[in-house]
C-alpha cells in the first residue's frame, strides 16, 4: 500500500525520480487489480491516459511543467471530458461520448494532469450510497459489504484504496463530504461559485459545486488551486482574484475560534462518531483553539428544504434527456409521446424518477408557493443562522455523517432514511458555504469516521489550514483499508 | 344586434444581435440546418447559458422608445415543456418580472389618432424548427433558430377592429425597425403576431377570448381577425358559448381552426432559472443606451407638420420607416431652395409608385436621394416642367444616369427662349383663327385649347406658365 500524496508525487516528478508515464502505468495496474473488488470506475482507458502522460512528460522535458504536471487524477463521471464516455451513472448516457471538456477538466488538462478514468457515482448524483448507479454499486474498500457513501462514492473509494492519488467530486447535499467520511479520506466542497459548473452535468444548479477528494488537506489545497477560478461560461462563477489555497497551511491554530453547533450533537449521532468528534475537539484545544457553542436553529429544516429545491431544479435540468438528440432512446415507439415516455422510463432509474416526480409536483401550479417559495425562505433563514454563528467563531466543526458506512441494501428501500445520511451536510449547500470532511477516527468495526469543518464564504484557505494542522498532529488520514 | 370587438396583440420580435441570447452561435437566417447550433443550443449535458448583453440593450431601447418602465432587476424564468425542437425541455423567458412594463404606442386610423397601451415586453429565447417534409415519416429538427433572442411585446386589449390591430402592428413594426432592435422581416419570422380576440355587446364585461397564433403578415392578421370575429358572433347568436382556446389561421381557407382548449393547456412550472443570476440595469447603462437613441417617429411626425407644414397624413406616411424618413430628409436638406412639400409629393408619388410596381424596398431604389435632389433642383431652376421631370425620372429609373445628362441627351430641356416661344405662338394663332375668335367672344375654354396647341407644337418643352403669359398678352394686348 502506497502512502503517496500528490505533493510527494509532484516532488518525485520534479526531481526526475519518476515520469508521468511510470506513475500512470503504476496506478493503471492498481486499478486493474483493485477495481474488480470496488467497481469504483465506470471507464478506464489506458491508451488515453498514457497519451496524456507522455504529453505531460514532454512538457516537463521542455521545461514547461506546472507544479502538478504529470500527476494523475481520476474524475467523477459527472464531468464532461472530450472523447471520454461521460455517463453520469445513468443508462440514459450509456452511449454519450462528450464532444467537449468541462471547465474543471480543462483546468486539469492545462495543469498537465492525466486522467486515470471516470469514477462511479449515484445516477445523476442522486443518492448517498452509489447504489443508484446504472453501472452497479461501488463497494467500500474498508468493508466490501458496505457502501462508500455517495454520490461521489467511486472517487472516494478509489482514493481510499489508493488506486488513484486523488479524484474530483461534486457536492449538492454532501456528495463529496459524506463519501469522504465513509471512506476515510479528505474532501472539500468549495463556496458556491468558486469552481465553475460548466460541463458538470447539472443535478441542482443552485447547490452543485465541484471539489477535490484526496488523502490530505494539503493535497486538496493543491488541487483546489487547479480547479478554482472565474469562468465566463458559468454565470454563477464568481469573479475574484486568483487565490493560493496553500498559503495558510502552516499557520498555527492558537486563538482559532471553533464553533460547535449544539444541533449537531444531539440524538441521532452514533456513539462512536460522537466519541471520535469529541476526541478531535480535544486535539484542537491542544493546538490552541478556543471552543465556542453556537446555534443553527433552522438546520433541522434543511433536509426538508433541500428535498423541495433540489428535486425542483433537477426535474427541469433533466428534461433535456428526452431521447431526441443524444443519449438513450427507446427502440420501440409509436409516436412522439410514447418515445418520450418510454425513453425516460427506461433510461432513468427509480431514484431519479422519484426526484423528477417530486420536483415536478412542487413546481406545479397551485403548489409552487407552498413548497418552492417556502423552501427558498427556509434557505435564507439557514444562511442567516450561519452568518450569526460566524460572528462568534471562525470555523464550525461537527460530524460529517450520523453513522459510519452502512451495508449495501440497508437503506436502499427507505429513501427518507437514506436522505437523513446527509443531515449534517445539506445546510452547507443551502447556504452556499464551503465545507470539508477529514478522517478523525475508526469505529468499533474499524470503519472510518469523518469530521466536518464548515467555513464562512471564501474561507477555504483557512479551513484547509485547520485541517492540515490537525493532520500534522494526527494520523487518521494515513490509515488505509487492507487488501489494496 | 350591436357587437364590440376587443383585440390585444402579442408580438414576437426577433432582436438584431449577431449571436444568440444565451450562446455565441450566429443568428443569421438561412444557414444549413443545425450549422448554427452550438453545444449550448443543442443542450448538451453540462452546458450553461450566458446572457447576451446586446439583447438586454435592445429591450432597453424598446422600453425607452415606448415610454415604459424598465425593471431594474431582471430575473429569467424557466418555462418547462417537452417538444422536440425545444432542446433543454424548457424555454428561458421572463415570467414574473418583464424587463419592460407599461408604455404606449400611438397609431393612426384613417385621420384619427389612437393610443394603444402596452402591458409588458419580456426577453426570451426562440425554439428550433420541426421539419415535417422529406424525412419519410420522421421529423427533422433544425436548431439554428433555437436560442435566437426575442422580445415579446404584449399590448392591452385596446384595439376595436382588425383595421386598428393592423395599424398597431404596422406602427410597432415601424418602431422596432426604426430603433434597430428588429429587422422586421416577416417572411423570415422576425416579426410574428398572436392576436387575442373576443366580442361583447356594448357595455358588457369582456367576452371569452380565443388566441390566434403565429400570424406572419399584416394581411393574414386582418383576415384572421375578421374571420374570427364573424365566427364568434355567429356562435353566440346561435346560442353557443365561446370556449377559451388557441387557434391557428389557415391562409388557404381563410378560416381559423382550433389547436387546443384551455383544458389541455400546459402547466409550465415556471421558476427562476438558477443558472442565471438576476440582471441589474443600472442608470449608467440605461443612459448610455438613451444616448444612442434616434429621433423617434412620433417626434419626427410632429416636426414635419410644424416645421415643414406637411399634413398629418403626409407626415405619418413619411415616418412609416426610418429609411423612408431619412431619404426624405436628405433630399429636403440638400435642395437649393427649401420646398418640403415638393419633395413629399415626389417621394410619396413617383418614387413610391415606381418602387411598389417593381416590388423594391427604398434601400434598393435605383434612384438615390442625391439623384432625386438633382432632378428636383432642375424643377426649381425652371429647366424642367413637372411633366418633363417625370419623363426624366422615367429614364433615370429604367436606364439610370444623371438628370442633366438625360436632359441633354434626350433634349428634354424646357424652352426658355421667349422669342422662339413667341414665334410658335404666332404660328398657332394664325392656324387656329376659329379658336381665337371664340376666345374673344368670351369662351375661356378656347384659351386652354390654344395653350394645348402651343405645348403640342413645342413637344411639351415650353414652360406652361410662360406660354400662358405670352398667349394672354398677345390675345388681349
Amino acid at each position: 500500500m502506497s502512502q503517496t500524496t500528490i505533493k510527494q508525487l509532484a516532488d518525485r516528478l520534479a526531481s526526475g525520480k519518476t515520469s508521468s508515464v511510470e506513475l500512470c502505468q503504476d496506478y493503471l495496474a492498481r486499478i486493474q487489480a483493485g477495481n474488480p473488488k470496488l467497481n469504483a470506475f465506470i471507464t478506464v482507458d489506458a491508451e488515453r491516459t498514457l497519451a496524456e502522460a507522455r504529453a505531460a512528460d514532454a512538457r516537463r522535458a521542455a521545461n514547461n511543467a506546472g507544479p502538478l504536471t504529470g500527476v494523475p487524477i481520476a474524475h467523477k463521471d459527472i464531468f464532461c471530458a472530450e472523447g471520454w464516455l461521460t455517463t453520469c451513472g445513468s443508462k440514459m448516457l450509456a452511449n454519450f461520448v462528450s464532444p467537449y471538456d468541462a471547465h474543471v477538466i480543462g483546468q486539469f488538462k492545462a495543469a498537465g494532469m492525466p486522467c486515470l478514468g471516470k469514477t462511479n457515482m449515484d445516477e445523476f448524483a442522486m443518492g448517498s450510497s452509489t447504489e443508484t448507479s446504472y453501472y452497479g454499486p461501488t463497494r467500500n474498500p474498508w468493508d466490501s459489504a458496505r457502501v462508500p457513501g455517495g454520490s461521489s462514492g467511486g472517487s472516494a473509494a478509489a482514493v481510499a484504496a489508493r488506486i488513484t492519488p486523488a479524484a474530483t467530486g461534486t457536492d449538492t447535499g454532501g456528495s463529496i463530504r459524506q463519501p469522504a467520511a465513509l471512506c476515510g479520506i479528505t474532501g472539500l466542497k468549495p463556496t458556491y461559485g468558486v469552481v465553475s459548473r460548466y460541463g458538470m452535468i447539472a443535478f441542482a444548479s443552485s447547490l452543485d459545486q465541484g471539489g477535490p477528494m484526496a488523502t490530505t488537506a494539503e493535497d486538496c489545497a493543491l488541487l483546489l488551486n487547479v480547479m478554482a477560478g472565474f469562468d465566463a461560461r458559468d454565470s454563477t462563477s464568481l469573479e475574484r482574484e486568483k487565490e493560493d489555497y496553500t498559503r495558510d497551511l502552516a499557520r498555527p491554530l492558537a486563538g482559532l475560534r471553533i464553533g460547535l453547533p449544539k444541533e449537531f450533537f444531539g440524538a441521532g449521532l452514533s456513539g462512536d462518531t460522537a466519541i471520535a468528534v469529541e476526541a478531535a475537539i480535544e486535539q484542537f484545544k491542544k493546538l490552541g483553539a478556543v471552543i465556542v457553542e453556537v446555534s443553527l436553529p433552522n438546520s433541522g429544516l434543511s433536509v426538508a428544504a433541500y428535498y423541495v429545491i433540489a428535486p425542483a431544479e433537477a426535474s427541469s435540468n433533466l428534461s433535456r434527456f428526452d431521447g431526441v438528440r443524444y443519449g438513450y432512446r427507446t427502440p420501440d415507439y409509436g409516436d412522439l409521446t410514447e418515445m418520450y415516455e418510454k425513453s425516460r422510463a427506461e433510461g432513468f432509474g427509480a431514484e431519479v424518477k422519484r426526484r423528477i416526480m417530486i420536483g415536478t409536483y412542487v413546481l406545479s401550479h397551485g403548489y409552487y408557493d407552498a413548497y418552492y417559495l417556502q423552501a427558498q425562505k427556509l434557505r435564507r433563514l439557514i444562511a442567516q443562522d450561519f452568518a450569526a454563528a460566524y460572528r462568534q467563531c471562525d470555523v464550525i466543526l461537527g460530524p460529517t455523517a450520523p453513522t459510519t458506512a452502512f451495508k449495501l441494501g440497508e437503506k436502499a428501500d427507505d429513501p427518507v432514511e437514506m436522505y437523513l445520511s446527509d443531515i449534517y451536510t445539506i445546510a452547507v449547500n443551502l447556504a452556499g458555504l464551503p465545507g470539508m470532511s477529514l478522517p478523525c477516527g475508526l469505529d468499533g468495526q474499524g470503519l472510518p469516521i469523518g469530521l466536518q469543518l464548515i467555513g464562512d464564504y471564501f474561507s477555504e484557505a483557512r479551513m484547509l489550514n485547520v485541517a492540515h494542522q490537525y493532520q500534522l498532529a494526527t494520523d487518521w488520514h494515513q490509515r488505509t483499508p487492507g487488501g489494496f | 344586434m350591436q357587437w364590440e370587438t376587443v383585440i390585444g396583440l402579442e408580438v414576437h420580435t426577433q432582436l438584431t444581435t449577431k449571436s444568440k441570447i444565451f450562446s455565441g452561435a450566429s443568428t443569421a437566417f438561412g444557414a444549413e440546418p443545425n450549422s448554427q447550433a452550438c453545444g449550448i443550443d443543442v443542450a448538451l449535458p453540462g452546458v450553461l447559458p450566458v446572457l447576451n448583453r446586446g439583447a438586454v440593450e435592445c429591450a432597453i431601447r424598446f422600453g425607452l422608445a415606448i415610454g415604459g418602465k424598465l425593471n431594474r432587476v431582471n430575473v429569467f424564468d424557466r418555462k418547462n415543456y417537452f417538444y422536440p425542437d425545444l432542446p433543454k425541455g424548457y424555454q428561458i423567458s421572463q415570467f414574473e418580472t418583464p424587463i419592460v412594463e407599461g408604455g404606449a404606442l400611438t397609431i393612426q386610423v384613417g385621420d384619427r389618432e389612437k393610443t394603444i397601451r402596452l402591458t409588458r415586453a419580456h426577453l426570451e429565447e426562440d425554439a428550433g424548427k420541426s421539419l415535417h417534409e422529406g424525412f419519410h415519416g420522421m421529423t427533422g429538427i433544425d436548431l439554428n433558430r433555437a436560442g435566437t433572442p426575442l422580445l415579446e411585446i404584449v399590448s392591452e386589449p385596446d384595439m376595436g377592429s382588425a383595421t386598428e390591430a393592423v395599424a398597431y402592428a404596422k406602427a410597432l413594426h415601424g418602431l422596432v425597425t426604426w430603433i434597430g432592435t428588429c429587422d422586421g422581416n416577416m417572411q423570415e419570422g422576425s416579426f410574428r403576431c398572436d392576436a387575442n380576440v373576443s366580442v361583447r355587446r356594448p357595455g358588457e364585461p369582456l367576452g371569452t377570448r380565443r388566441e390566434i397564433k403565429n400570424l406572419n403578415s399584416f394581411r393574414f392578421l386582418e383576415q384572421a381577425i375578421n374571420y374570427e370575429v364573424r365566427w364568434q358572433i355567429g356562435e353566440i347568436e346561435d346560442g353557443r358559448a365561446i370556449q377559451q382556446a388557441t387557434v391557428l389561421f389557415d391562409s388557404d381557407s381563410g378560416e381559423t381552426r382550433m389547436m387546443r382548449t384551455k383544458e389541455d393547456a400546459h402547466d409550465y412550472r415556471y421558476f427562476p432559472d438558477p443558472d442565471l443570476l438576476p440582471v441589474k440595469l443600472d442608470e449608467d447603462w440605461i443612459e448610455q443606451v438613451r444616448a444612442t437613441m434616434p429621433e423617434l417617429p412620433q417626434a419626427r411626425r410632429a416636426r414635419y407638420q410644424t416645421e415643414f407644414g406637411l399634413s398629418a397624413y403626409d407626415a405619418g406616411a413619411l415616418t412609416g420607416s426610418h429609411v423612408l424618413s431619412d431619404y426624405f430628409e436628405a433630399v429636403v436638406a440638400s435642395l437649393p431652395k427649401a420646398d418640403p412639400k415638393l419633395v413629399a409629393n415626389w417621394v410619396m408619388g413617383e418614387l413610391s409608385a415606381a418602387l411598389n410596381k417593381a416590388e423594391l424596398g427604398l434601400a434598393e431604389s435605383p434612384i438615390t436621394a442625391i439623384m432625386l435632389t438633382k432632378l428636383l433642383g432642375r424643377i426649381q431652376d425652371g429647366t424642367l416642367s413637372g411633366k418633363l421631370a417625370k419623363q426624366v425620372f422615367e429614364v433615370m429609373w429604367t436606364e439610370g444616369g444623371e438628370p442633366d445628362a438625360i436632359i441633354a441627351a434626350k433634349g428634354l430641356k424646357q424652352m426658355s427662349d421667349s422669342g422662339e416661344v413667341e414665334r410658335i405662338i404666332d404660328e398657332v394663332l394664325a392656324a387656329n383663327a376659329k379658336s381665337v375668335e371664340e376666345f374673344r367672344a368670351g369662351k375661356d375654354k378656347a384659351f386652354n385649347a390654344l395653350v394645348g396647341q402651343v405645348m403640342k407644337a413645342t413637344k411639351g418643352k415650353a414652360n406652361p406658365a410662360q406660354v400662358n403669359d405670352l398667349l394672354r398678352a398677345k390675345l388681349t394686348g
